[in-house]
């Protein structure tokens, strides 16, 4: 009975089930004690979802917060991955820029909703762009840790192959940042999932955050709101496995699990 | 015009680096640091050469001065009567193991340095240096998987397909076992004696200088001067067990301030 062991396949699967079941109980017996009229029970939300499927409103929703995340986040990794690498590459540039980088970084992309809205009024637009926001930022700045952590034997061991600075960029930097750069991307696609929930229940009227927001608002169905919290969640951690994957190709896995 | 002429005839002997009056000065925060003070050294084409002196003397910052790494204070580094002013495929280091590239495989660490062949011959190349180390059956595989021995090999075999004149080596055996170092300096020591390479090889083990080089150069503590510059005139393969080999090896403890008995 070590501790150290590696846990047997069935036990890694049976006892987050057990756990799920139990919080599922300890959901049920709550409202039941409680008495609330408003809060839904697990079953009531079950019927919730079944309910959204058959309304046939889950589906484009989904496909409209997919669709926000999509763009808002690619425009944050097609402006913010070159960006980082170069400030990462010229440090006195990154002296420049970096002051302003750390003020804007901590401010909750929320925060600037009625920026958004002032720049690019109730709609898409601004919905895109406090994704864009919120990813924007960590994906700069593991690009530009990702290049200034490169060793420097690395680096020498380029340049003395006779590679130009371009090509030391792309053959030995780029790689060998390439882990942290994918970290950032994960905990920036982690951000741009949070952030359209919250844009969608003030700049537009489509989408899981207008669903939680909307099914509150007509009628009271907490049974909707916490259907569609729960599908927040489910479809969260499914980009956030898809990511992971990219973790395990060969030419990127060194940088993890204390590989090297 | 004749003297170029008589050198570039003669590639393998003759002299291919010279150190002329080096002298190497740090500077952080206003201090300044004399570290290497100077140095004065002549090596031949195809020799070994190998340099100790105590931890911390600038061992390293001399081979990075030779390397092009480290430009000098005063003084210069010339190769082939040319002033060394930057690195240079010609002249290749070698760290210890952690400087293969651990996002490539086998293969492509070891064509890393062939990008301006064609495939066919840099295909080739890999092929012959593969064999070469004994990492035979390893070329997909990615240096993660690989033992420190076979990381320093494969480090080895990337230099040495660029076909360089020389190689530096810096402790390149300094991480490993002391059974796989062993047999680590057998191996760079039939290496050398196919390709005759012009070898120079920092290290702070006695031993290993007197088991494989031509010559030691001997530093002192910082500031570094050349103590003394040591000959090892025992053919190879080397018994070092031989009185020879103990006469010579005590001789540099000595010259280092280290008593033969612990």
């Amino acid at each position: 009975m070590s501790t150290i062991a590696e846990p047997n396949k069935w036990e890694r699967l049976v006892w987050p089930l057990v756990a799920f079941v139990v919080l599922l109980g300890v959901w049920h017996y709550l409202v039941a004690w409680s008495g609330t009229k408003v809060f839904p029970t697990p079953a009531q939300v079950e019927r919730g979802i079944v309910e959204l499927f058959h309304k046939k409103v889950l589906w484009p929703d989904i496909a409209n917060s997919l669709r926000r995340v999509a763009i808002g986040f690619g425009a944050a990794v097609a402006l913010g991955v070159p960006l980082g690498l170069s400030l990462g590459w010229y440090p006195a540039a990154n002296q420049v820029v970096n002051p302003v980088m750390q003020i804007l970084r901590p401010i909750s992309p929320i925060a600037w909703i009625p920026v958004a809205i002032i720049l690019f009024g109730v709609g898409d637009p601004a919905a895109i762009f406090l994704i864009f926001l919120g990813a924007f930022f960590p994906i700069v700045v593991s690009c530009v840790d990702g290049v200034s952590n490169v060793p420097s034997v690395y680096r020498r061991a380029g340049r003395n192959f006779g590679l130009s600075p371009r090509q030391l960029l792309a053959r030995v930097v780029f790689p060998a940042a390439l882990p942290q750069i994918i970290v950032g991307l994960r905990l920036a696609l982690g951000i741009a999932w949070l952030v359209v929930v919250a844009a969608e229940m003030v700049a537009v009227d489509s989408g899981l955050g207008y669903l939680v927001i909307d099914s509150r608002n007509s009628g009271k169905r907490y049974d909707l709101v916490v259907a569609a919290m729960l599908m927040i969640g489910v479809i969260g951690l499914i980009l956030d496995i898809g990511v992971r994957r990219l973790e395990r190709f060969q030419s990127i896995r060194w940088g993890f699990r204390n590989e090297f | 015009m004749t003297t170029s002429e008589t050198i570039s005839a003669l590639p393998a002997a003759g002299t291919k680096l010279k150190v002329e009056n080096l002298n190497i000065v740090f500077t952080r925060d206003g201090k300044t640091t004399p570290v290497l003070q100077d140095i004065n050294l002549v090596v031949s084409g195809g020799e070994f050469v190998c340099v100790v002196g105590p931890s911390g003397c600038g061992k390293s910052t001399l081979l990075n001065v030779m390397g092009g790494f480290l430009s000098p204070t005063s003084g210069s580094v010339k190769i082939d009567g040319e002033v060394v002013r930057g690195p240079d495929p010609r002249r290749v280091f070698v760290f210890q193991e952690r400087g293969v590239f651990p996002w490539l495989t086998v293969e492509g660490n070891i064509g890393f340095g062939l990008f301006k062949l064609p495939a066919a011959e840099r295909k080739q190349r890999v092929a012959h240096y593969i064999k070469m180390v004994g990492l035979e059956g390893f070329e997909e595989s990615y240096p993660a998987e690989l033992s420190g021995g076979m990381k320093q090999r494969l480090e080895v075999a990337r230099a040495l397909a660029v076909n360089p004149d020389m190689l530096y080596l810096d402790e390149p055996f300094g991480a490993l076992d002391s059974i796989t170092r062993h047999i680590m300096r057998g191996e760079l020591l039939s290496i050398w004696e196919a390709e005759r390479k012009t070898i120079v090889f920092v290290t702070h083990d006695i031993d290993e200088a007197v088991q494989m080089a031509d010559r030691v150069v001997v530093l002192s503590a910082r500031p570094a001067v050349v103590q003394e510059i040591v000959n090892i005139d025992i053919p190879h393969p080397r018994d070092i067990s031989s009185s020879r080999y103990l006469e010579l090896r005590d001789g540099i403890l000595q010259q280092i301030g280290l008593a033969c008995k612990i």
